[in-house]
């Protein structure tokens, strides 16, 4: 079943046609990569579909309803979370208060819940501690729990901002270059934890330049060039697309 | 529940220094302990949306100003007159009416204080929320500016106002009952009793505000000050918290604005002047912005001594030149930052870029 169905999507940024007339479905319980060089419009289109930034025109349907033009928090609450190129996490809280904060759709206390902090509002605030402990601890750094977010070692960093998105229990996960600035064996471990992120159940959206990685975990592929879609097809075939050899791997390796 | 032991401490610094002006003989500083809280519950309710949600606003003394001088107008407004309407028979049968003698035995009949109270607080909620819709999609210094726009138009209002005693202000404005033998009232008697009233006020906002920061809101309005679009996407209705934090804080300040104003038995203009508002975001700055333990200590310390005239003339000058020494040092500190992490961060080193 198609959980992400998008269509006809553009975004432009005064004369730069950022994203144009991009569409693609992504089914359920399946690691989908976009990839594209730089400055292609993977970010671009990644916010896009969050609700992030408005976009010019297109569809996009999420669980069967259409969510472009909706606030990202409601998307969210819908069961999309993600991650960011420039990681984005909550300075001045601690690792476990980001991911709390992570559990945000999942719990419900407002304010005049916060400010009485009735027994039941103190039994969901204990459960969200509990929860999110379990998170930082799927990503093993349980330890870090106490320190400073904005302290952490950059490849700690990413693992907070994983564990954020994770809390929430999405039903998709956006991940955009998860792997960027880490060395050749937190990628590898960043590999084998979107696979089983998948096989929790959670559908993946994955930008990433590593291609090792892309074409390890992937179960297809988008390729961008220049705001538009240029393939998609399964990793083998992708390897084998001339035209992507020729804009985007060739280029690498030139 | 070990947030809560400073307030323990509190409430048995309050009692020792209530004890001790009686002991001195000094309970006349008791006053001006009564009008400080009263004003530091403006504070704490500044300080939640500005140091925890990072919206500065720089109307807050117009809030305050429009639960004082509604419930100041409601209570001394003679309707005598119009006693036989049907509107009046009605606010008569809800028990919003109170009718009693002035100074000169003249029959008066006004709005009992509880209703008054009542509706001062909710139109100045009223008006944060509509206010705060449109302001608060602004940012750093746009929302300084139209928050101050705001306050600018409160004051003239309530100075040209023929209803609200132009540039003498409302007078005479009866005590409040509270409850049966509690009431606020500046009366020489009730000094003592009006002590504890005024800080039973701040401890029970205190005790709402702790919960609220430590809370599932207070997360999130943090989350919103360190990176809005991201605690948007997780799932934050960042705007609607904005909007009901603003709200709050200003109905916290319409509170103190009533209580102040029955204890004082007036209100005047200055109370809605721009100088109070840059006062009240100076004091949630000292205090440490994110920090509403720093936020009552400097408001109940600075303000006791500016009511005690220990600044003399230059008692604004003086909440002018906090801003500047914090705008120097800690200049994005006023708009956003936590200073006693930036504090922090600076003492340790600079470990971090
Ligand atoms: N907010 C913006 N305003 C103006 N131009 C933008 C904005 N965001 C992106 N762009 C431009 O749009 C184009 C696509 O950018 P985008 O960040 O989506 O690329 P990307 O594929 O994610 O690249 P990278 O691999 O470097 O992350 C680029 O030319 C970029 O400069
Ligand atoms: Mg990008």
């Amino acid at each position: 079943m198609t959980i992400l169905e998008i269509t006809g999507l553009n975004k432009s940024f005064g004369g730069l046609q950022a994203v144009q007339d991009v569409g693609f479905g992504v089914e359920e319980h399946r690691i989908k990569a976009v990839i594209g060089p730089n400055g292609a419009g993977k970010t671009t289109l990644f916010n896009l579909i969050s609700g992030t930034l408005p976009l010019d025109s297109g569809s996009v349907v999420f669980r069967g309803e259409e969510i472009q033009g909706m606030e990202p928090y409601r998307i969210a609450g819908r069961g999309l979370a993600r991650t960011y190129q420039n990681i984005k996490l909550f300075p001045g809280m601690t690792a476990l208060e980001n991911v709390m904060v992570g559990r945000h759709t999942r719990s419900r206390a407002g304010f005049v819940a916060g400010m009485l902090n009735l027994p039941g509002t103190r039994g969901e605030e204990k459960r969200i501690r509990e929860k999110s402990l379990e998170f930082l601890e799927l990503l093993e750094i349980g330890h870090l729990a106490d320190i400073e977010a904005g302290s952490l070692a950059f490849g700690q960093q990413r693992a907070v901002e994983f564990a954020r998105a994770l809390a929430a229990e999405p039903a998709m996960l956006l991940l955009d270059e998860p792997a960027a600035g880490l060395n050749m064996n937190e990628t590898a471990e960043v590999g084998r934890l979107i696979s089983k992120i998948r096989d929790l159940g959670i559908t993946v959206l994955l930008v990433e330049h590593d291609m090792s990685l892309v074409m390890d975990i992937s179960d297809e592929i988008v390729v961008l060039s220049f705001g538009q879609k240029i393939a998609e097809d399964l990793p083998a075939a992708i390897q084998q697309n001339r035209e992507v050899i020729r804009i985007y791997l060739g280029d690498e390796n030139a | 529940m070990k947030q809560f032991l400073p307030l323990a401490g509190l409430a048995v610094l309050l009692v020792c220094v209530q004890l001790l002006t009686q002991w001195t003989g000094t309970t006349y500083y008791l006053t001006q302990l009564t009008m400080s809280a009263y004003y530091s519950v403006v504070i704490i309710g500044l300080c939640l949306l500005m140091g925890y949600a990072g919206q500065i606003s720089l109307g807050h003394a117009g809030f305050f100003a429009i639960g004082g001088y509604m419930s100041a107008m409601l209570t001394t407004r003679n309707l005598i007159t119009f006693q036989d309407q049907d509107w009046m028979v009605l606010l008569d049968k809800i028990g919003f009416l109170a009718a009693r003698q002035d100074l000169y035995g003249e029959a008066i009949l006004s709005f009992q204080p509880w209703a008054a109270a009542i509706i001062a607080v909710g139109l100045a909620g009223v008006i944060a929320f509509i206010i705060g819709i449109p302001v608060l999609k602004l940012k750093g210094h746009y929302l300084a500016m139209a928050t101050l726009g705001f306050g600018i138009i409160v004051f003239r209002v309530f100075l040209a106002s023929e209803i609200f005693g132009e540039a003498d202000g409302i007078s005479e404005v009866p005590g409040f009952t509270l409850l049966p033998g509690v009431t606020v009232t500046g009366s020489f008697g009730a000094r003592v009793s009006n002590y504890y009233i005024a800080w039973t006020l701040v401890v029970v906002a205190m005790v709402m505000l702790i919960n609220l920061i430590n809370s599932r809101v207070g997360r999130a309005l943090r989350a919103i000050h360190g990176a809005e679009e991201a605690a948007n996407a997780t799932g934050i209705d960042t705007a609607g918290y904005k909007l009901k934090t603003f709200v709050l804080s200003a109905v916290m300040a319409a509170v103190a604005g009533v209580f102040l104003t029955h204890y004082n038995g007036g209100i005047g203009p200055s109370e809605a002047g721009v100088m109070k508002s840059v006062r009240y975001v100076a004091l949630v700055a000292v205090g440490g912005m994110a920090n509403i333990w720093g936020a009552l200590s400097m408001g109940v310390i600075l303000n006791f001594l500016s009511l005690r005239g220990f600044f003399g003339s230059y008692d604004d000058a003086v909440f002018g030149a906090i801003l500047i020494v914090i705008m120097l040092f800690a200049p994005e500190g006023l708009l956003r930052l936590n200073l006693v992490a930036k504090f922090k961060k600076m003492f340790s080193g600079g470990s971090r870029k």
